[in-house]
Order: structure tokens, then sequence, then C-alpha cells
């Protein structure tokens, strides 16, 4: 009966918030539990200042999405977690933004270690915005254990996060992360918006998946002000996604490559990486994707003098990035490593709500592009590139499978722009729809992309919440690494390759 | 006899200028194989020499944890890897040091050199370093063995316990002692792979703390001190690098053609090192031990096929 209960929406859908069904808190824990027994995840749980929660359940195989909400009458609720663990990071979330307390949460944790948006005090008791990671760690004692603490300055060019191993000898028994060290407030910043920089906000939620981000956030807008996009646009959104994939499928095989020491693939990619950017910066002047697109359309078009002349670079480049990794499978020496590093349980990675490549991975078929399709994926379906093993073989793999059917789309896509005319330039949004919830989704090279708002009377933001694939998938790395060697870190880290800003937001 | 004593302290002071002044210039080819071998300019060859320079010209930071013994570490690997490239002949050139039993003395200088690399790298009272000295340690245990072996199998061959004499004396190089000779200088390659901290054994160029053997434990050293760790294990290439290339270097009547020989030889070892990095990766922690105990087994072979 529970699952009724629920309002089921398509991916990119805008509702009236007056239809999202207000639950009593019994039955709005049990209608996300039958969901996520029955095979749904939670793909965003998330809380407003009236204390007002909000469920999204993702339903790949029937296509759906199903949001429910209900009211507290207090700061605090049972918790979910228990019975289903994918809330886990975000019950804490909530206790961290608005001082809701889910009682008998089992790792009751800041997440960014700032204090509560609204007047209710911080559920640790803390009176002032700390340091990150400043908190209790979990700790394993006895004879000859010992623990190892990275960062949160690391010894390369990567975002800030803290990691605490505990370690007996070389294999580590337990890993805990904490990050928060990027936290800059978008979803804060994003309230009462659109403004002009809510795009570049969105944008910058992950800026290496600045197109995932920014067409979700177009998505969104478009949805709320109930406009069309012509085809032609959503496919040059498409070339501009599958563009963005590329160039960080290429630089992540050349790295993790260069994690084991084989250094031709590493070289290789780290130079193809680069023409895979460039073809987006060709496009947009940016190499990361900023200013290419635009709520109702497109700041800079990909006409078809630009297609044709593309599109034999792009598959000369594609050659060459076969030859380079081809050159990484062919080596015994790197497949030996590849093949017994991080192996992740498809039982684990469904019960954590894992998402993207290590999803994909571990064989759980979920692509947002293929289960809820949008734009040009409607029309050009694209297949889940699937593996087995859940170890760092079959993330790498993943990816290379994904590229392959990525350079089929952009190869595709591109033959198709050269032929046809621009669409006319879109105007100026009209005013979004008030007191309405949006939900849309994409799928970015690291894996599904949620952003959701809802609208006050005026159409403005009234909560605005950001899902980055990280968000779910940090704890798959911590879960893969139990019983690995601590050596082997590095290389599980660069396999997963996780967003840290992405998670702080 | 002038002549002889002009000549000897010729071979001497050309000793002592390439036991000084070489070893930066091996890791630099070695870089610059491997740049090639990847498409990539690379660093100029004698990058090495820069950087000496400019670290030299720089201050250290020493963390308030750390004592003298922090010191100890660079300091002593470059003392250790002086005298120990005293005793080692650089091909057919004689050596300014030799005696009976300076075999011992040369092992033990690396051993008495990682001794006070593992305490500096401890003073740190950094987990990284302490991990790494744990590593370091316990692969050294097993390359020692493979070290040993060798010199027993040479000396055996040789009747002597002189380096200069085992690597170059008369038996070496022989018929005889070919096939044994094969497979010490299989173990004595793997161990100086090992003791260099090369692939597949260590990564030199890695960033990643986690996965560093040797690397791991020089991490906090800066300015001058560091300047001496880089020295310090451009020495050991090179002397340990001698070690594999005398028995296998050809007598030359000539002294210069000597003296080339074992130039040209060590240039050839560094684009072997280069070669192997460009084409395997590294291996998985737990699997080097298998690979030192191929060394010793190697090793173990050569001295019981002179046995027999």
């Amino acid at each position: 009966m529970s699952e009724e209960a629920m309002r089921t929406l398509l991916n990119g859908q805008a509702i009236p918030l007056r239809d999202v069904p207000e639950l009593n808190l019994a039955s709005f824990r049990e209608a996300i539990f039958e969901g996520t027994r029955g095979g749904a995840r939670l793909a965003c749980l998330c809380a407003t200042s009236e204390l007002r929660l909000f469920a999204v359940l993702a339903e790949d195989a029937s296509k759906q999405l199903r949001v429910a909400s209900t009211r507290l009458a207090r700061p605090r609720y049972q918790a979910l977690t228990p019975e289903c663990p994918q809330a886990h990071l975000f019950e804490r979330e909530i206790a961290e933004q608005f001082g809701i307390i889910p009682e008998g949460h089992p790792w009751f944790k800041p997440v960014r270690y700032h204090q509560p948006w609204s007047d209710q005090p911080s559920p640790w008791g803390r009176t002032e915005d700390s340091l990150p990671a400043v908190t209790d760690f979990f700790k394993v004692s006895g004879e000859e254990v010992h623990e190892v603490a990275v960062g949160p300055v690391h010894a390369g060019v990567i975002e800030p996060g803290h990691f605490r191993f505990q370690c007996h000898g070389e294999t580590v028994f337990h890993l805990e992360i904490a990050l928060g060290f990027q936290h800059r407030g978008i979803e804060r910043a994003l309230l009462g918006g659109p403004h002009a920089l809510s795009l570049k906000q969105a944008e910058t939620a992950s800026g290496d998946s600045s197109i995932a981000h920014g067409w979700a956030y177009c998505r969104l807008l478009e949805a709320l002000a109930d406009v069309e996009v012509p085809a032609r646009t959503d496919r040059v959104r498409g070339v501009a996604l599958e563009l963005e994939r590329m160039a960080n499928h290429v630089g992540d095989l050349g790295a993790l490559s260069g994690d084991v020491g084989f250094l031709p693939t590493a070289s290789f990619c780290g130079r193809l990486r680069g023409d895979w950017l460039n073809f987006s910066a060709e496009v947009c002047g940016s190499r990361l994707g900023r200013g290419w697109l635009r709520p109702g359309g497109l700041y800079q078009d990909l006409d078809q003098a630009m297609a044709t002349g593309l599109l034999p670079r792009l598959i000369q480049s594609w050659a060459d990035t076969q030859n380079a990794v081809e050159l990484m499978w062919g080596a015994t020496s790197v497949m030996t490593r590849f093949e017994v590093a991080g192996r992740l349980e498809p039982t684990q990675a469904r019960e954590i709500g894992l998402v993207g490549i290590p999803a994909r991975a571990c064989g759980l078929d979920l692509d947002v592009r293929k289960d809820h399709p949008f734009g040009p994926y409607q029309t050009n379906p694209i297949q889940a590139s699937l593996a087995e093993s859940g170890n760092v073989h079959s993330r790498a793999w993943v990816r290379w499978l994904e590229l392959m059917e990525s350079q089929r789309f952009l190869a595709e896509s591109l033959s198709d722009l050269a032929g046809s005319e621009p669409d006319p330039r879109s105007g100026p949004l009209p005013p979004l729809a008030a007191d309405s919830l949006c939900v849309s989704m994409t799928e970015g090279w690291r894996g599904e992309v949620l952003h959701l708002a809802l609208t006050d009377g005026r159409g403005r933001f009234a909560r605005y919440k950001i899902v980055d694939p990280s968000f779910h998938n940090w704890y798959g790395l911590a879960l893969a690494l139990r019983g690995e060697q601590i050596s082997d870190f590095p290389l599980c880290n660069k396999s997963f390759n996780l967003s840290y800003c992405g998670h702080d937001l | 006899m002038s002549q002889s004593l002009l000549s000897l302290t010729i071979q001497w002071v050309l000793h002592l200028l390439t036991l000084l002044l070489l070893p930066p210039l091996i890791p630099g080819l070695i870089n610059k194989v491997k740049a090639v071998l990847a498409g990539r300019s690379g660093p100029p060859v004698f990058q090495l020499y820069y950087d000496l320079a400019k670290l030299a010209r720089k201050r250290a930071v020493f963390s308030r944890t750390t004592t003298w013994v922090f010191l100890a570490g660079p300091i002593g690997t470059v003392a250790a890897g002086l005298v120990a490239g005293l005793m080692v002949p650089f091909g057919h050139t004689g050596t300014p040091l030799a005696f009976e039993g300076d075999v011992i003395l040369f092992a033990y200088l690396f051993g008495l050199a990682r001794f006070l690399t593992v305490l500096s790298a401890l003073d740190t009272g950094s987990s990284f370093e302490g991990m790494g000295a744990a590593r370091e340690v316990a692969f050294s245990a097993l390359a020692e063995p493979a070290l040993f072996l060798g010199f027993a199998a040479l000396a055996k061959a040789s009747s002597s316990l002189s380096l200069s004499t085992m690597l170059l004396g008369a038996g070496v190089g022989s018929g005889r002692i070919a096939g044994p000779l094969i497979l010490v200088l299989v173990g004595w390659a793997i161990v100086f792979l090992t003791e260099n901290a090369r692939i597949p054994v260590d990564d030199p160029n890695t960033h990643l703390e986690l996965t560093m053997i040797h690397e791991v434990m020089v991490l906090d050293h800066s300015g001058r001190p560091l300047a001496l760790v880089l020295y310090g294990a451009s020495l050991k290439l090179l002397v340990l690098g001698a070690l594999l290339l005398d028995p296998l270097l050809p007598r030359a009547p000539q002294a210069w053609q000597n003296w080339l020989g074992f130039w040209v030889g060590l240039g050839v070892l560094a684009v072997a090192v280069g070669l192997v990095e460009s084409m395997t990766a590294r291996f998985r922690m737990t699997k080097v031990p298998q690979f030192l105990i191929a060394g010793i087994l190697a090793s173990a072979f050569a001295f019981l096929l002179l046995l027999v």
C-alpha cells in the first residue's frame, strides 16, 4: 500500500508541491523501506527548515522516480539507517543542516563540520564551525595495530580529505574518511535563486563534472519554466557530456596505470586527456565545458562547420586512445595488480546505494542515461557498461567500455549535427512555476547526478539539493579497503576517483 | 717505478672523480630513457646536478620532534657509500682500498647506511616513515642473503675475500664459472633493483606515500640534507652498479680503454634500468618477497654449482 503512497514522476518533471504526498512518519519510513526492499534506490533524502523531510526513490527497472514527504513535529525522529543503510549519510547531512536528530543512527558524526542553517542547536553540541575532521575516529586497539593518518594535505595536486586507517601491519582493518574541507555552501547560496551566478555555482559543484551538474541544473529550470528544448540543442548537450566523460575516463585510465608504475599508458593518456578536453575548449572556450550550456539552450552552439571539422580529429584521437589503453590491457604486470585489489561485493554495493562506475563494476545494471533517459538518450539509447568482479580491474574495464559507447555516441552525433542547421537562439526563460518540486538527474562520468529544487510562492528556490555521485560512493571506497593492503589504497582510491568538492558542496 | 706510481696516482684520481662526480648522471640517464620511451622530452640528463646545486643553497626545515639522529641518515648514507665506493673496482682499473675480507665491510657499510636511514625515519615520529622503515628492513633482510651467497660463490671461485680479486680475478670470466656467474648476476640484479628502490620493487617517482618503501623514509628531509639523500641514492646506483658490471667487463690492454669500458657499461646499465621501468608495472607489495627469494635462490644455486 505504501508504494502507492508515494507520487511517481519522471526524471526532469516538475510537479506542484501540493501533489507531493505528506505522509505521517511511520508510513513515510515504511514507504522507503518497502521501496528499497523492492530494489529501488534512495536517490535523495533531504530536509527543509520547516522540518519537512523529502525522499526520492529511483526505480530503475520501471524508469520512474517516487517522491514522498513527511512533516516532523519536533527536530528528532527514528533513524532510517538501521533498516536502510543507504540513508546513513543523508541522515547525518540532515542533522548537520537543520539540527534534526535521527535517533538510533549507528554512525552519527558530522559530514561537513558546519553549524545548522536554521536556529536549531547543533546535534553534536558544537557552538561554532569547527575545522573539518576534528572529531573522534573509530579506533582499533591491540598488539601490532597501528593508525595511519593521511591528508588533508596530500603529496599530489589533489583535493583535501582526511583518511584514517586502522592497520595491522600492512593490512587495513578499517578506513574512515573525513571530508568537509571543500565545503563552500553551494546549496545555501542557491536559495532564493535562480540568481545570475546560480549556473556557475551548479557547474562548480564538482568542477570536473561541470556539464553533468550544469545540465541537471538547466533541465531543472526548464521543467519548472515549462520550456521544451529542441532536439538538436539536446544533442549538442549530449556531445558536451560525452566529451566530459571521454576526457575524465582517459585521464583515469592513465592515472591508474601510473599508480602501478606502468609508464607508457600513463604518459600517453596524460596527453590524450588534453586532446579530449581541448575538443570542449574548441566549442565553448573552456576545457571543463564551463559556459557551454544555458537554461533553455546553449551559450555556444556546435554549428555544422565545427561538427564537420571535429569529426575526423575525434576519430584520430580515439584511435590514439585505443592504442594507449590497449598497451595496459596487454601488460600482465598491470593486470595482476588490478585484479587483486579493492573488491566490493554486489550485495554491499546494493545496500549502501552505490551509483555510477563502482556500481556497474559490481554488475549493478544502472545508468541514468538508460534508466531515466533524458535529452538525446531518449532517441539514442546508451547501453550500460557492466563488469562483474567489483575490483580495480572491473572499474577500469567499465571505464573502457564506456569510452567505446561514448565514442560511438559522439561520432553519430557529430555526423548528425554536421547535417543540420543550428536551432534559433532561444530567449530568456519565463518565470519558474511557484510552489513546485522538480527532480533532475543526469549521468555524469562518475555516476548519477541529482538536483532537486523546491520553489516558493514567487517561483524562487526555497530549497535546492545537489547529490553528487561521490556522496553515495565514498563509503564504498572505505568498504573496498577492508582487508586490503594499505599500499594498494592509492590504486583503489584512483579506481573510484571520487570528488571531494562534489561531496562537500 | 716512478712511471707506475704516476699511473697509479692517475688511476686513483680518476677513481675518486668518477665516484664523486659521476653518480648524479645515472638517475638522469634513467629518467631520460623513460621519458623518451613514453614519448616525452623529459628533464635534462644533468637535472640532478642542477637539483643538488639548488638544494645546497636552500635552508633545511626540521620538525620539532627530530633530533640529531635525523641527520645521521643522509650523512651516514653518503659517507658509507663513499667508503664502499673506494673498495669496489670500477672495471679493470684497480681500487684505492683493498684488503682480504673487505667484502664484509663493503656489505655492512650498506647495512650501516640503512640502519641510520631507518633511525632517522623513525626519529620523525611519522606513521608513514615508520611504515616505510618496516618495509625497508623486511625487504633488505631478504636482499642480503642474495648478496652474500653471490659473494660466497665468487669467493669460492677466486679463493679470495677481497672485492677486487673476487670481481675481476683470474677465475672470473673463465668457462668454468660462466654458469654460476650468470646466476650470481641475476641474483644481484634483483638486489640492485631492490636496494636502489627501482621498479618493479619500489617506484622512485611516485608521490603516493602509502605505496613507497625507500622514498617515504626520506620525505621529511629538505635543503642540504635532502641534497645528501639524493646524492647518496645516486652513489648507491654507481657502487652497486659497479658490482654488477665488473664481472662482465673484459680486460683491455690500455688503462684508458678499461675506464671507457666501465663508463660505457654504466650507461648501458642505466638504459637497461630505464627499459625495465618503462615496460613493467610495480609488483604488489606482497609479491616483493617472492621476487627477492628468487634472487636468493639464484645466488644459492651459483654457490652450490661451485661446490660440486
